[in-house]
């Protein structure tokens, strides 16, 4: 046997090793039974996130790579309604529970419980502080800063910019506008004029943008939190001025006014937000933990993010008054595990 | 009077039983000192906050604060009892001894308790939210140990069930003054004809029921481990349809210590078996509030039957 020869089959061994070690991480959990453990049903972000992990979930059952993936809804949105929740799919004997929860520390108490019983639980979204639970976070700071880098990547000489932001005294309002001033302050060619709150809702931000509006200056640019693009794009249009360059956020109506503009005068933007879809993500993450997986405590969720390219695609797939959405695979999952590592 | 009517704790028993049977067989797991514990161990909370629901459905008024009230306590006890436990002690007799005070004001000034507690609840949040304005807080050490003991022969919801309902019939159903607070729900006239102070009494059974809101408060956050400015807002319905299934009346008097711990545990399980159902969400309030229905269409039929014989 030459040695060129040992080698190659040196290298087929250790290949069927590794698909064999892949094979065995999808049967290992063929048994195994997910339950989804969420606080509220009521708006389009969450029935889309139901929907698909609905989807995703019966696949997973189908291929035999999960026994079950069951969702559960409280009938309240209140920590205790929850915490009583958990404690009871713990009884119904379910391997792993993903979380998307009521609040962030008043579930501890239970979450424990499962941990000690020896259930997996993979918080999402609405993330618990219980170390023994897995964390998949949005770096929503990072969102606000990329808003700011892609303005800046589109008008070099930079200019007044302003600020649309969420609701007040939200956990998710301050992180994202944390995150734009960090923007602002690396690329000092912008500067913020003028900051509403649009409560990510396309008429309350309308009222807001028509309010100040006359009293700023050229603005080239709009940051904004999602929710709220379409509305702003309508003030400036009832204030007579020129449609400045507003960052979207992945709602239908946002995405199908873009299209237009873009077909009109070939205005050209960005879209970013989370998507609801990340239940997905969080379901293969719990899969890979049960499957023995090494896996960090926390993980950070990418963006979908839209522009030019794929904004045709996106748009044919968003219904009327729903969000962008994507579903991420058990590759997708893998990506974001060994990103963290 | 019937069997039934004359000891109005068996109807909740046998609900109880029932439902606990139909859970057993959805569920066998829970049929183990772990299952027991965790399909009970956050009936506790709620049957303390029932039990305070209770101390003032028996002088004739109703208490519509009682979550709000049982989320600052688990607010205060989440901050102050665990950074440091003498002013936490202090703010939580404080906060006992207001109700006290509520109590004896309600009393003085003739105020209907249904407006004064609702404005009250709105105070209560409000302090709640300035002390924990977002969720946090950490559960003392010993409090902690003491939800998640594990006592041998039963699990520690159903130990802590006991001790309850035998403290509080003691207190109510058996010692003097206890029989004397039935009696200002009952007749507060003839109470104060007797030579009672019926301010004091009134402003005594507010005060217990503000001692047992305050322990509501403990037991969940160390159940919990944390609190939340909204933790036990459920609680204040909650607590009313357990004093109701046990056998409480609004006529005022007419209560039951142990039937309200049972009510509250009957009122748990029912939401577990409705998860075990796999009902939808949206069905599992009506479906909750069609047991209390029954309950109630069940002992109201039973009383009939015992005034026609």
């Amino acid at each position: 046997m030459t040695l060129s020869k040992m080698l190659l089959s040196a290298a087929g061994l250790a290949l069927s090793a590794g698909l064999a070690q892949a094979e065995s991480h999808m049967s290992e959990t063929a048994d195994k039974r997910i339950a989804l453990s969420n606080n509220y049903a009521g708006n389009s972000w969450r029935q889309a996130m139901l929907q698909t992990w609905q989807e995703i979930g019966a696949q997973a059952v189908a291929d035999g790579i999960v026994a079950a993936a069951d969702a559960y809804t409280t009938s309240e949105n209140q920590p205790t309604e929850q915490a009583a929740q958990i404690q009871n799919l713990i009884l119904q004997g379910y391997d792993a529970i993903v979380l998307n929860a009521a609040s962030p520390t008043a579930l501890n108490g239970a979450v424990k419980e499962a941990c000690d019983a020896g259930v997996i639980v993979v918080s999402f979204d609405g993330i618990v502080t219980e170390p023994c639970a897995w964390r998949i976070a949005v770096d929503f700071a990072a969102m606000g800063r990329e808003e700011v880098d892609y303005l800046a990547s589109r008008l070099p000489d930079g200019g007044n910019l302003l600020e649309i932001r969420g609701l007040a005294g939200v956990f998710v309002d301050d992180e994202i506008s944390k995150g734009i001033h960090e923007g602002v302050e690396v690329h000092d060619q912008f500067k913020i004029v003028g900051s509403v709150h649009g409560d990510w809702a396309q008429d309350v931000s309308q009222k807001a943008v028509a309010g100040i509006l006359p009293s700023l200056p050229d603005v080239v640019g709009v940051v904004t939190q999602g929710g709220d693009g379409y509305g702003a794009a309508q003030a400036f249009k009832a204030a007579g001025r020129d449609t400045p360059l507003i960052v979207l956020g992945n709602r239908q109506d946002e995405l199908q006014w873009w299209a237009d503009q873009r077909d009109a005068t070939g205005y050209e933007t960005l879209s970013l937000s989370i998507a609801p879809g990340v239940a997905s993500l969080a379901l293969w993450v719990a899969q890979q933990i049960l499957a023995g997986e090494e896996v960090p405590k926390d993980l950070t969720v990418p963006f979908l993010k839209i522009t030019q390219d794929n904004l045709d695609d996106a748009l044919a797939t968003t219904s009327e008054g729903s969000v962008a959405n994507v579903t991420y695979s058990l590759e997708d999952a893998q990506q974001v595990i060994s990103d963290a590592k | 009077m019937t069997f039934l009517a004359r000891h109005r704790i068996i109807l909740p028993v046998v609900s109880l039983a029932v439902l606990l049977a139909a859970t057993f067989y959805m569920q066998p797991r829970a049929m183990s000192y772990f299952g027991l514990n965790l399909l009970f161990n956050l009936a506790v909370p709620i049957a303390l906050a029932t039990i305070a629901q209770m101390m003032i459905i028996m002088v004739n008024d109703i208490d519509l604060s009682l979550g709000a009230f049982v989320s600052l306590a688990a607010c205060v006890t989440a901050t102050f009892l665990n950074d440091a436990p003498m002013l936490g002690l202090l703010i939580l007799l404080a906060l006992v001894l207001s109700y006290a005070v509520l109590g004896a004001v309600i009393h003085a000034l003739e105020l209907p308790a249904i407006v004064v507690t609702l404005g009250m609840s709105f105070v209560w949040g409000g302090i709640a939210l300035f002390i924990l304005p977002s969720p946090g807080g950490a559960a003392p050490g010993w409090l902690r140990t003491l939800m998640t003991v594990k006592p041998p022969f039963a699990p520690m919801a159903v130990v802590a069930a006991v001790i309850i309902a035998a403290v509080t019939h003691l207190l109510i159903m058996r010692s003097g003054i206890g029989t004397v607070l039935r009696g200002v729900g009952g007749n507060a006239r003839s109470v104060a004809r007797a030579g009672w102070s019926v301010i004091r009494l009134k402003a005594l059974a507010y005060g217990l029921a503000g001692l047992f809101g305050v322990l509501a408060g403990m037991a969940l956050v160390g159940l919990a481990t944390s609190a939340d400015a909204n933790i036990a807002l459920r609680y204040t319905l909650l607590s009313i349809a357990g004093v109701i299934l046990g056998g409480g009346e609004f006529t005022g008097g007419k209560v039951s210590p142990t039937g309200a711990v049972i009510g509250a545990f009957t009122l748990t399980l029912a939401a577990s078996f409705l998860s075990f159902m796999r009902l939808s969400p949206d069905w599992q309030i009506g479906a909750q509030g069609a047991i209390l229905i029954l309950v109630l269409t069940a002992r109201l039929i039973f009383r009939q039957k015992g005034s026609e014989a």
